[in-house]
């Protein structure tokens, strides 16, 4: 170690200081080509020329806390919180009697708390099947009340969050089995099963879920015998559901595709039959490739809850455009769809890195083979 | 052609209890191509049978008529005393009692070698799990990997894999083994290992139909030598007469061709 032509070739080895370090790093990935540096030093001018302003709009000058309209109102006056810390409840809860909205709150908070749980696969089991059992009547007795003391509060009046969430978690969980079996039905060997699923997904993906809904709320009530109603916010699940259904099918189609054959050769050389081929061999595998898919439609499905105002169902952002119509607080509508586009973020976020997460646990190491 | 097979059938199963795979006058078509003409071949238990011939011959496809993999239009399979028809009950009887090795080995990715084992078993046989499990780890044994169970397959190199694969349907255990080209996918010295699995399988009994070219294979432990041509079964013997003394010229030609290197 002390042999001085061997420090001396060792040092030789080291790669020279501009390559290295902070300094390597900003000269191999900002300024590496005459038209990388110039996008460099366009973007941090454009940073500069906005960021300081939107702070100052967004927290400096804003108006903050239990403040009049009147205080927004002022010369040079930024974002106008204020308005958010008005009108939240109404965006959050809808048109839930003012008074009981403890009610939904809680019920939001089981809910998301049972669906955090329900995402660690470890705890998967009778117990939170049970958790399921007895959180799920819970929530739709605060929500409806008229049991135990609690005042009944038709689901007409239901909105904000709560109908956002629930719309579009009931309208997943029922709508990707019926989407599975839509899939395996296109690629099912029997012609009726199979004209069936095509013909279903080609119809509802070929129509805008507005049109569906409408027809579930103003054209389906046509067919029903008189005296027969069924619940408007049922009507707008059962279409949600039957549309996300037609597109999940797609998507699982093509992680089913991308199945080698012989995969199928290998279960059925086993004798499995088709269902335990499908439920064991398949699907398991299928399902896993489709998650980047999968989670994209379960976004879009989350946002697409919004149309129910169409049939006059008022969501979180319709509940926030309902916020706006207060004549005293007119025109402070970048705050609210602000408001509701960081409630839609976190959700939305919060799926995607769930789906990372899951797609890197159910990763099995290496490559399957063709 | 339907007569002709008839005619055949009763010389055929004569003999009760002894032959366990039976293909009478069986024809297939893919589309207008006709793959596989007037195939009768009768396997008797514990036999072990070879099946070679150029790419396209229909050797591959021969065999995996025998587990209902491919469908025939004309002739007769029984396996095991079970008619391969349309019937789902019967094809799901049969595949479970014949084994299949693949040549792209064909595990399945998402599931632990020793879970690749025990699936079958416990789902189709209904095997309670823990003994499921014994059988599994008592058949890695046998093809000389059971210290891979926990790994997944994508872990494993090509020649583990196949012997996984073997040991996957020995856990069925199968009344019959089919080996289509096992060994067409692996690297020289990983097809010695599988071999040897093979070899010590056919020792013990087991009745094999392998589709390979390894020559030395079909010497070493073959009854039974069969050629195919075009569909056809062109020549079949014992294997030192087969390799000794070929009496097709297409037998010959291919013979030359293939061991020649």
């Amino acid at each position: 170690m002390t042999d001085p032509t061997l420090t001396a070739a060792a040092d030789e080895q080291r790669p020279p200081f501009w390559r290295t370090g902070a300094a390597g790093w900003v000269r191999t990935n900002l300024f590496n080509t005459w038209y990388n540096a110039v996008l460099t030093v366009l973007i941090l001018w454009g940073a500069v020329a906005v960021i300081p302003p939107m702070m100052d709009w967004l927290i400096l000058n804003a108006v903050w806390g239990d403040v009049g309209p009147d205080a927004c109102r002022e010369a040079g006056a930024g974002a106008c919180w204020s308005f958010i810390h008005e009108k939240y409840r109404l965006i959050l809860f809808g048109l839930y009697p003012f008074d009981e909205q403890w009610r939904p709150l809680v019920g939001l908070v089981v809910f998301i708390a049972l669906l955090g749980v329900t995402m660690r696969r470890q705890l998967w089991g009778r117990p939170l099947a049970l958790a399921w059992a007895v959180g799920a009547p819970a929530i739709l007795i605060l929500m409806y009340g008229g049991v135990f003391g609690l005042t009944y509060v038709p689901n007409t009046n239901w909105g904000g969050l709560p109908l956002t969430l629930g719309l579009s978690v009931v309208g997943l969980v029922v709508a990707f089995p019926l989407g599975i079996l839509l899939a395996l039905g296109r690629r099912s060997e029997m012609p009726i099963v199979r004209s069936l699923s095509v013909v279903y997904i080609e119809l509802i993906r070929g129509v805008p879920l507005i049109t569906i809904l409408f027809m579930a709320s103003v054209l389906f009530p046509l067919f029903l015998p008189s005296g027969v109603t069924i619940d408007k916010l049922l009507r707008a699940q059962v279409g949600m559901i039957l549309f996300a259904a037609a597109y999940l099918a797609e998507v699982v189609r093509g992680g089913l595709q991308a199945i080698p054959k012989g995969q199928y050769e290998a279960a059925d050389s086993l004798g499995l039959g088709y269902w335990r081929k499908m439920r064991l061999i398949i699907l398991p595998q299928a399902l896993r490739i489709s998650i980047p898919p999968l989670v994209n439609t379960f976004i879009g499905f989350f946002k697409d809850t919004t149309l129910v105002i169409i049939i006059g169902l008022f969501d979180l952002l319709n509940s926030a455009k309902t916020a706006l119509t207060d004549r005293a607080w007119a025109g402070f509508y970048i705050e609210a769809y602000l408001f509701c586009a960081i409630i839609y973020f976190i959700f939305c976020y919060s799926m995607s890195r769930y789906s990372q997460n899951l797609e890197a646990k159910l990763e099995t190491g290496h490559k399957r083979r063709r | 052609m339907s007569l002709s097979s008839l005619d055949k059938s009763p010389t055929e199963e004569a003999a009760p209890g002894k032959a366990i795979v039976q293909m009478v006058g069986v024809e297939k078509w893919f589309g207008d191509f006709h793959v596989l003409k007037d195939i009768d071949l009768v396997v008797d238990q514990g036999e072990k049978i070879v099946i070679c011939g150029p790419s396209g011959s229909g050797k591959s496809t021969m065999i995996r008529c025998i587990n209902a993999l491919e469908e025939y239009q004309r002739g007769r399979i029984i396996v095991d005393g079970v008619p391969l028809t349309q019937n789902l009950k019967n094809i799901e009887t049969v595949r479970s009692e014949v084994g299949m090795v693949f040549q792209q080995f064909n595990l399945f990715p998402h599931l632990t070698v020793l879970e690749n084992l025990t699936l079958a078993p416990i789902w189709v046989r209904k095997v309670p799990k823990r003994e499921a499990e014994e059988t599994a780890m008592y058949f890695l044994q046998r093809v000389k990997i059971p210290e891979q169970a926990k790994k997944y397959p994508g872990q494993l190199s090509g020649g583990q894999q196949q012997r996984v694969a073997i040991a996957r349907s020995l856990c069925m255990r199968p009344k019959v083994m089919l080996f289509d080209e096992p060994t067409s996918a692996l690297d020289p010295e990983m097809i010695k290992e599988v071999l040897e699995v093979m070899i010590e399988l056919a020792q013990d009994g087991m009745t094999m139909l392998v589709v390979t070219h390894e020559m030395g294979f079909a010497r070493t432990v073959a009854n039974r030598v069969i050629f195919m041509d075009e569909g056809r079964i062109v020549e079949q013997n014992a294997p030192e007469a087969f390799f000794n003394n070929p009496k097709s010229d297409r037998t010959k030609l291919f013979l030359s061709q293939i061991l020649a290197h």
